[in-house]
């Protein structure tokens, strides 16, 4: 697939980097399957504490583009250009991907806790670490489980194991096993698309507590969840990203028509 | 009278229905005879091993702790001289030996197949190891004859016939059993889990060591019992290797037999319904014992261990 990124119109927004806090950017970003240009043109800044959405049809690149910034699309794709964490280009031979990993934490589409307890799941990256003082565990397992809303269900069957739990609450226990490792960037490929409606809620209402510590960034087939959850939405389409604003705007005044066409389902 | 019409034709049999009950039939009649021939296995060697209890009047307890064998004749102290002990020793401990040296091997070469290089896993290790297990058990005997036991007369010293001779040789046979068994376990092992620990920040070795093998320790486990129950059964190979000398082993090096190889090697020198012959029956009834107990220990670690998505 050739993409032909000059025929249409683009709008991404950008700060002025002199008054806000930019947690991460790309620039030049492209990524390729194999031979194939699958991601271009996402100049994307990200504020520190906010939450942005990437929106777009299934195809458009967003999943791509959030595994390649922290660096999970190694070995699966090529991935060309700048990543900025903090300034620092992680894009680059030489840098520490487990450290990258550990600053940028991720949690997949489905619910996927390792087939241990409640408690090795969220210990797990700790003990990797090599901290394996059971009194700094323990505290580390109650505050992110609190964190990520889940510790009252939980608290008493902590050596219980996660794969007994519902979707929910092993979606919640993920984020809890992210946080454990003090990221500063929570990456969320859509979280609460195998999660009914009320988990759906409470996943939400978890993220906009994280929001005053972390910058995250979550990708979503639910516009109503981007627009009630972000300060910030990116729309993809075809491998690029088409607009770049406030969320507020690009559900009521998108500049570009496809967006418009895509957030008021008159899309193709 | 249009419904009783219409009733007369959707009761009568078509042809169709009729080739349905025939398919029917022939499925259920192959898995009849299969169930039968299992059982007449199991019902004939059971009376049969049974009759050195029941028959010939050997007390079960001198079976499984006598320690010379030499049917028709009695020890010294006069107990009838069928004390299988030192082959039923020679069995377990050729058997677990022999797994305890292939399953680090096996592992490992299963993780570089299946975690480290795929690809080269496929292409190479992949055949090799479908290689070894067509390899006649026979060849592997006469390697084992030609080259093992003079290796073990060098190193070790004796006669190089002996218990480690037989663990060598079977821990080349049972090798591909549990690598490809291995292989299986771990790619069954769902890819989110590599991702999710990745993602984490753990390194390839952690992810491999502490989520991947974690979750595939049932089918590993299984693996390693499947090798055991082909080390147990295997007959030809460790006759040949072993001594063949129905004597309790008291190092590694001397000559020793297994329950397999007292059975090839007498089989054919006894008279039908002696003594001689019923006391072989009693091992083959010992070896079908423990194959099907290998058999519900697979079946045990199989349902605890399946991923629950």
């Amino acid at each position: 697939m050739q993409l032909d990124a000059n025929n249409h119109e683009r709008f991404i927004y950008h700060f002025d980097p002199e008054e806000n806090d930019i947690e991460m950017a790309t620039k030049n970003l492209e990524i390729y399957y194999g031979k194939n240009l699958a991601m271009q043109n996402a100049d994307i800044q990200f504020k520190k504490n906010t939450i942005t959405a990437l929106i777009g049809p299934s195809g458009s690149g967003k999943s791509t583009y959030l595994r390649s910034l922290n660096r999970m699309n190694d070995g699966v794709a090529t991935v060309k250009g700048q990543i900025l964490y903090e300034g620092v280009n992680i894009n680059q031979p030489g840098i520490d991907v487990y450290e990258v990993r550990r600053r940028i934490g991720m949690v997949f589409q489905r619910p996927n806790p390792f087939a241990k307890s409640i408690y090795d799941n969220v210990t797990f990256a700790l003990q990797r670490r090599g901290v394996h003082d059971k009194k700094i565990l323990d505290e580390v397992v109650e505050t992110t489980l609190k964190q990520a809303a889940v510790w009252d269900q939980v608290k008493d069957s902590l050596h219980k194991s996660a794969q007994s739990l519902s979707g929910g609450q092993a979606q919640r226990v993920c984020i809890a096993r992210a946080l454990a490792v003090k990221p500063d960037v929570l990456l969320l490929d859509e979280p609460a698309s195998a999660l009914d409606p009320v988990s759906t809620s409470k996943l939400e209402q978890t993220l906009r507590e994280l929001k005053p510590n972390y910058t995250i960034i979550i990708v979503t087939h639910n516009m109503q969840q981007a627009a009630r959850l972000s300060d910030y939405t990116v729309f993809f389409n075809l491998g690029e990203a088409i607009e770049y604003n406030k969320t507020r705007k690009i559900f009521t005044r998108p500049k570009i028509q496809l967006t418009d066409d895509y957030v008021s389902g008159n899309f193709g | 009278m249009q419904n009783q019409k219409l009733a007369k034709q959707l009761f009568k049999k078509s042809k169709t229905a009729r080739y349905e009950r025939f398919g029917r039939l022939l499925c259920f009649s192959a898995l009849v005879m299969i169930m039968a021939i299992v059982i007449g296995i199991i019902v004939f060697i059971a009376t049969k091993g049974m009759s050195t209890f029941l028959k010939d009047h050997i007390s079960v307890r001198d079976f499984f702790t006598g320690t010379l064998w030499n049917p028709g004749t009695k020890t010294p102290s006069g107990h009838a001289a069928v004390g299988a002990l030192p082959m039923i020793v020679g069995s377990f401990l050729v058997t677990i030996l022999a797994a305890i040296i292939s399953t680090p091997f096996a592992i490992g070469t299963a993780v570089y197949m299946t975690e480290i290089s795929p690809k080269r896993g496929a292409k190479i290790l992949q055949p090799v190891t479908e290689l070894l297990v067509g390899i006649p058990s026979v060849v592997y005997g006469f390697i084992g004859l030609s080259v093992v036991v003079p290796f073990v007369r060098n190193v070790f010293g004796g006669s190089g016939f002996g218990i480690l001779s037989g663990t060598f040789v079977l821990f080349v046979m049972i090798l591909p059993t549990i690598v490809s068994m291995t292989v299986d376990s771990l790619k069954s092992v769902p890819t989110y889990y590599r991702q999710a620990s990745q993602a984490l920040g753990a390194t390839k070795w952690q992810t491999i060591w502490k989520v991947v093998l974690r979750a595939a320790t049932p089918g590993i486990l299984t693996a390693i019992v499947f090798g055991m129950a082909r080390a147990f059964g295997e007959a030809l190979a460790v006759q040949m290797v072993i001594g063949n000398a129905s004597l309790m082993p008291h190092n590694l090096i001397s000559p020793a037999s297994t329950l397999t190889s007292v059975l090839t090697a007498g089989m054919g020198n006894t008279v039908m319904g002696s003594l001689q012959n019923d006391a072989l029956w009693s091992l083959a009834l010992v070896l079908l014992v423990m194959s099907l107990f290998f058999n519900l220990l697979v079946h045990f670690i199989g349902r605890k261990g399946a991923f629950s998505k």
